[in-house]
């Protein structure tokens, strides 16, 4: 199950997909110039949750950055209909409440503060966060930040979400929770998500796909179908089985 | 209760030290004319009362309105520094630094000259002293942006001026207050040295005034009123930093309250 990105017919064309092929792109420290990708290929056909796993410092942040098209490519071509960031950090500014940071997208787009916050209002009810709308960053768990987090992400209305180690900062037991919310969030709300993580396990868990990458220069070196139901359990034998494979493919001896 | 706590100990200080400066001048240490005890000073704070109160509203005037000219000019010279980038930053940072160097006794009677016995002066002089700090606690505090913030705001196809507005401008608040915090405990002293190199009236005026009739006790009651003025403000200060913007107290602390 191990395949080169495949050439395989898929649905990328068509609003709302993601197409990168053979992406390059550098960024200049002060010890000189790092090659951050080199080949990246990646491709997510609307509504398919994409996972990139790569290790440490292998350009995934780029990559999110260059398919939200906050940088250009040197080489290669993007094809990407508007993406929306989720960083790491949650970054929620720490003077808004809960329904005002959620409501930030909106915010930015020019939409009034009333017609923001009761937009944004029922959202908050959907993912577990009723009675705390007037709750500032500093008053919610790691949990609930993130969730809002996500939330404030969701509601830029892109087609493509971006998601940069959502749960990398929570501890063990939060970040499990969170991927089984974010699984029923997007059984929901199904949209095009690359999800970058380290994780292979999430990757598992969560993704239709899983693109392994290179250390630096990042580029995908293996593809992994995860064609399992949901919701996947982490101990699930094919879960399992599937990360052991994703393990190899990264060059990980276990 | 902490908070009460910490009052009570600086007060506890301070009676200390007035204690050894009353036994100083009382065993015969100084003539009392020359350095007058603490119970003269408050007698004269007592009895020139409605004199100090006169001239203390003439200088908190000055200090007031200064201090909010300076607020604004500074504020929106530091907006306009950090959105102008790297075109006027090289240019205008060495005359903000410039203006801190010049001596503010010696330019205080030039402006005299220029600007004749009314408050304009004082004005001139007291945003001179505390523009400064202002401009660059603020610029602090609209460069701490994180800048994946920015770029996440970016991905929302907000504009320039939405990011300026929804991220930028809230997070230069503290630094406002903390700029303005510093501000007003040197904004006095200016207002002194404006009022020496020319004024009929104001709590620097009668000091001068005081000085050559060996009224030492009043001059010493005149210090006591501005130094009290200036911890005041500073107080109010913190405490509407506190109301204005509560989440920036609880990330920071109490360092600077």
């Amino acid at each position: 199950m191990i395949e080169a990105p495949e050439k395989e017919p898929r649905d990328v064309q068509s609003p709302g997909g993601v197409a990168v092929e053979g992406v390059a792109r550098s960024f200049r420290t002060r010890r000189g110039v790092v090659q951050a990708l080199d080949g990246m290929t990646l491709r997510a056909a609307p509504r398919e949750v994409v996972a990139v796993v790569g290790p440490s410092g292998c350009g995934k942040t780029t990559l999110l950055e260059l398919i939200c098209g906050l940088q250009p490519p040197e080489a290669g071509t993007i094809s990407a209909p508007g993406a929306a960031l989720m960083p790491q950090r949650d970054l929620l500014l720490p003077w808004a409440s809960a329904l005002d940071n959620a409501s930030l997208a909106l915010r930015a787009r020019g939409v009034s503060r009333d017609e923001a916050r009761r937009q944004a209002a029922p959202w908050l009810e959907r993912f577990g966060l009723g009675g705390f709308e007037r709750a500032r960053p500093a008053e919610l768990s790691g949990g609930m930040r993130q969730r809002v987090s996500f939330l404030r992400t969701l509601l830029a209305g892109k087609p493509v979400l971006a998601l940069d180690e959502p749960f990398a900062s929570l501890d063990a037991i939060t970040r499990h929770e969170m991927q089984g919310w974010l699984a029923h969030v997007l059984a929901s709300e199904p949209r095009t998500v690359v999800l970058v993580t380290h994780d292979v396990e999430e990757a598992v868990v969560l993704a239709d796909r899983v693109v392994v990458m290179s250390p630096r220069p990042g580029r995908s070196v293996a593809e992994l179908e995860v064609r399992l139901p949901r919701p996947r359990h982490a101990t699930d034998l094919a879960v399992v089985e599937l990360r052991e494979q994703a393990f190899r493919a990264l060059g990980v001896e276990r | 209760m902490t908070q009460v706590h910490r009052g009570w100990r600086a007060a506890l200080v301070l009676v200390i030290l007035f204690g050894i400066w009353e036994l100083y001048v009382d065993l015969g240490g100084a003539d009392p004319l020359i350095l007058p005890p603490p119970h003269q000073v408050a007698s004269a704070l007592y009895t020139d009362r409605s004199l100090l109160w006169s001239n203390f509203l003439v200088t908190a005037e000055e200090v007031l309105l200064g201090i909010a000219v300076a607020a604004a000019v500074a504020f929106l010279c530091a907006i306009a520094l950090h959105l102008s980038g790297r075109t006027l930053r090289p240019a205008v940072y060495p005359l903000l630094i410039a203006s801190q160097t010049i001596p503010i006794p010696m330019i205080a009677p030039l402006l005299v000259l220029w600007l004749g016995f009314g408050i304009l002066p004082k004005l001139v002089v007291i945003a001179l002293v505390s523009f400064f700090s202002i401009v660059v606690t603020t610029l602090a505090g609209l460069a701490a942006v994180e800048p994946e913030l920015i770029k996440l705001m970016r991905t929302f196809d907000a504009s320039r001026l939405s990011i300026f507005r929804h991220v930028e401008l809230p997070s230069a608040l503290p630094g406002l207050f903390t700029g303005a915090k510093i501000a007003v405990v040197v904004a006095v002293i200016g207002a002194v040295f404006a009022e020496w190199a020319g004024s009929s009236s104001g709590l620097g005026y009668l000091f001068n005034q005081s000085l050559p009739q060996l009224l030492t006790a009043r001059a010493y009651a005149a210090v006591v009123i501005l130094s009290a003025f200036a911890i005041a403000l500073f107080g109010l200060l913190s405490l509407a930093e506190r109301l204005a913007l509560p989440w920036a107290y609880q990330q920071r602390g109490d360092l600077l309250s």
